[in-house]
């Protein structure tokens, strides 16, 4: 955050962060999508239950998608107050997106233990060990994120985060936003196309 | 340039090893790539002497079959990430900035924290030659055994129970990491932080073949990842990704792995093509031809290089219409390829040819490289690959692509940007040696590697009968034979080196007469490269004499250019990496906290320290 003082001359007129961000979100598309279709691939190939239809709980999933989205939406007035150096109400929005974010992992942790009491384990089938690493990579995304949230939250509790860090926020955004958009694409895929 | 700016406070270079573990000057970083990933190279090439010595007589008995798989996945392991990667790396480093005329790359710390994992991560995979004891192997080699595509379920800890695969499969995490740092950190670089005037079509060729190479690793390396993360979860924690027997599928890892490794071929080669785009029009005296046409041809080769991998598992039956599919793609791709060599052909043509070495080893890339691309388009069909594949008619081709073609190319870039990176010229009598020595070694090496697989010896086997087939002890001596003349090279190359040192002819700010803009400042750079950030108006600046305009008179500010302190934060949040990989590898859960820890601390000291680009 030290660096966003003054932005360098760039030859595309894109901050170098930002564009160097959205390299990494394209990147982070191909894990994902190596991940999705691993569990694409082997749907329906688990040669012992629970399968998929008995265990999901889409109720509670749609409501975890909710929150997500709900946290989309504090990131958004979170960089929107921080741009006009609205720094009170940037806090608030910060720390929103934060806790629903720790919303949604309080959720993905209450289903994992709720499956693995049902008997669905990493090592239980192909559903269960892809369930798993797709969900869970996503999962650790969320915490990375809501770890970085948090940070620029008590940075701007310190008075060190104001207007001319507003591109640290953007980026910050974009991660929130793409890590709510893999979640609404692993929902579809997993949970509402069985 | 004017006396009246006085030279930058910052300017004066530190020294010591501090200096060296915090640095930030893409010029320091691009020579510690070199000369690590040249001894990784070394290390490499040592193992593949040991299996030429093993196969230079039938019934060879030197190493045993199981320190044999371990020589052949480190050879290529260590070739492919530790050697090859690398080494273009430490020219992309050193030269990018200098072709666009940049001061650093766009984020210098991030390019220190690659260079560091890098390191950290090959001398964690090559641990494994020593860490037996550690897990009470009864030897003390342990080193990865399964190739350096890891096929499933080989893999598996039923069939691969000791660390051999772990040290594979983490190490090659941690590496992805590294690359995948430099992937973005250049893309930036090429993107954003050309002179004012570089337009995109005045790029000089080696930076477009690394931006390509580049958008190739950020996005083959999540797919390697994920494969590798998959393994993992196979192998600790009792998943069943790649085991037939509770329903994954082997070939899962196949197309993970290819998917990734054939965009990897291109990774390897692009920046060989692009280091030879530049040697051959300055040896020429003639702009590249067709520089158009190079370009969009390296960037197709890099869109199709993403349509092509099952042509590595034709062997695996996956039906005549898929074989037909990656059988066609693969013949395209080698259109653009055949493009560039009849581009690079028609620069030589009528040029004013100054027979240098750098400009010997750029033809020599063509020439081997070509006979590397045809052995390659002969195994896109199918029929003749089945006869081919996991033979040494294969070993034959990836050696003429890989050695004929990245080596020969890198060696190119050696003798051409040297004199530039150390200021001064690398002995041309004793690089023509290295040359000749070289090119007979490999043929001789490499090319009875054709007849050996056509004659039906089969690959990664640790010895061979005497009744294999006529002839075939011979061929085995002849490329055993050849492969210590290219020994013989190396060790001229490295007199050469060392030589240059203190005897080198002074090189001067441009030795060659080059065109691009690296060649306007002095040998070797200083820290904050150009004085003044040059206008460019032009595609070769150097040589036209219009194009070139007056250096403008400085801003005040510009009069100082601005050098980034280092930063030791690279080098702290890199070693969590290794830490974290040895926590499962040992099966030590504190390690995992050590490690997460390191890497949390580097982090966030990174981000909060003052630094200003």
């Amino acid at each position: 955050m030290t660096h966003a003082a003054a932005e360098h001359h760039t030859s595309m007129g894109v901050p170098s962060r930002k564009m160097a961000f959205w390299a990494f979100i394209g990147s982070e598309c191909l894990l994902f999508g190596s991940l999705i279709s691993t569990y694409l691939v082997y749907k329906g190939r688990s040669v012992v239950g629970p399968y998929p239809h008995e265990i999901l709980n889409i109720p509670l999933t749609s409501f975890s998608t909710f929150d997500l989205l709900m946290s989309s939406l504090m990131m958004v007035l979170a960089l929107a107050a921080v741009q006009r150096g609205d720094m009170k109400w940037g806090k608030i929005w910060l720390l929103s997106t934060a806790l629903l974010g720790i919303v949604f992992l309080g959720m993905q942790t209450y289903e994992f233990t709720s499956f693995v009491r049902e008997g669905l384990t990493l090592q239980t089938n192909l559903f269960g060990a892809t369930f798993f690493v797709l969900t869970g990579t996503h999962g650790a995304h969320v915490t990375v994120g809501v770890i970085w949230l948090l940070t620029l939250f008590f940075r701007a509790l310190q008075g060190k985060l104001g207007p001319e860090h507003a591109l640290t926020v953007e980026i910050s955004g974009l991660y929130w936003h793409f890590v709510d958009v893999v979640w609404i694409v692993i929902f579809t895929v997993v949970y509402l196309i069985q | 340039m004017s006396a009246v700016h006085a030279p930058a406070a910052a300017a004066a270079p530190a020294t010591g090893w501090k200096s060296w573990i915090t640095t930030t000057d893409h010029k320091r970083i691009g020579m510690l790539y070199f000369f690590t990933a040249f001894g990784f190279f070394l290390i490499g090439g040592i193992e593949a002497l040991m299996i030429r010595l093993q196969l230079a007589q039938p019934d060879g008995r030197l190493v045993s079959a199981d320190t044999y798989n371990q020589l052949f996945t480190m050879h290529g392991t260590t070739m492919v990430f530790l050697a090859l990667m690398p080494l273009s790396a430490a020219f992309f480093n050193y030269i990018i900035p200098l072709q666009i005329g940049a001061r650093d790359v766009a984020f210098p710390r991030l390019n220190a924290f690659s260079y560091w994992v890098f390191l950290l991560g090959g001398l964690f995979i090559n641990a494994s030659w020593f860490a037996g004891p550690l897990f009470h192997a009864g030897h003390l080699n342990v080193a990865p055994n399964g190739g350096w595509f890891g096929y499933a379920n080989l893999t598996e800890r039923q069939y691969s129970p000791g660390p051999n695969i772990d040290f594979w499969l983490l190490g090659l995490q941690v590496l992805g990491i590294a690359s995948l740092a430099a992937g973005f950190n250049f893309i930036v670089t090429i993107l954003n932080m050309r002179a004012p005037g570089m337009r995109m079509m005045r790029l000089p060729v080696f930076s477009w073949m690394t931006l390509v190479t580049q958008f190739l690793v950020i996005t083959a390396f999540p797919v390697i990842t994920v494969a590798l993360v998959l393994l993992m979860f196979d192998r600790f924690f009792g998943t069943h990704f790649y085991l037939p027997a509770a329903g994954g599928d082997p070939l899962l890892w196949q197309h993970l792995f290819w998917l990734f490794g054939h965009p990897e071929v291109y990774i390897l080669i692009l920046p060989a093509m692009g280091i030879i785009s530049e040697v051959l029009p300055t040896f020429a005296r003639k702009p590249l031809f067709g520089y158009t046409v190079v370009v969009y041809s390296g960037v197709l080769i890099g869109f199709m290089g993403w349509g092509v991998w099952s042509h590595h598992m034709f062997s695996v039956g996956l039906g005549p219409i898929a074989d037909s599919v990656f059988s066609g793609t693969t013949m395209l791709i080698a259109v653009p390829t055949g493009v560039k060599i009849f581009n690079w052909i028609a620069t030589l043509w009528g040029g004013q040819i100054r027979g240098t070495t750098a400009l010997h080893f750029a033809v020599g890339f063509i020439a081997m490289f070509v006979i590397g691309g045809l052995s390659g388009v002969m195994h896109a069909s199918p029929p003749a690959d089945l006869q081919q594949t996991d033979t040494y008619f294969v070993v034959a081709h990836i050696h003429y692509v890989l050695f004929g073609g990245t080596i020969l190319g890198l060696f190119a870039g050696t003798y051409y940007w040297w004199p530039k990176m150390t200021g001064r010229l690398l002995s041309e009598t004793l690089g023509k040696w290295h040359f000749w020595l070289i090119i007979i070694g490999m043929n001789l090496a490499f090319f009875p590697m054709h007849f050996i697989g056509l004659l039906g010896m089969p690959r990664r086997i640790y010895t061979y009968s005497r009744d294999l087939g006529p002839g075939i002890a011979t061929l085995n001596l002849v490329s055993t034979v050849g492969a210590f003349l290219i020994a013989v090279a190396l060790l001229v190359f490295i007199w050469n080196l060392w030589r240059t040192r203190t005897h080198g002819q002074p090189a001067g700010d441009d030795p060659w007469g080059g065109a691009t803009l690296e060649w306007t400042i002095p040998s070797p750079p200083p820290p904050y490269n150009f004085e003044f950030i040059p206008t460019v108006v032009s595609r070769l600046p150097r040589w036209s004499t219009t194009q070139m305009r007056a250096i403008p008179e400085g801003s005040p500010e510009e009069s100082l250019p601005h050098v980034p302190s280092g930063s030791i934060w690279p080098l702290v949040t890199a070693l969590g990496l290794p830490v974290l990989a040895c926590a499962p590898l040992t099966h030590t859960l504190w390690l995992a906290f050590v490690g997460a820890g390191l890497l949390f601390f580097g982090i966030y000291r990174w981000a909060f320290e003052p630094f200003e680009v």
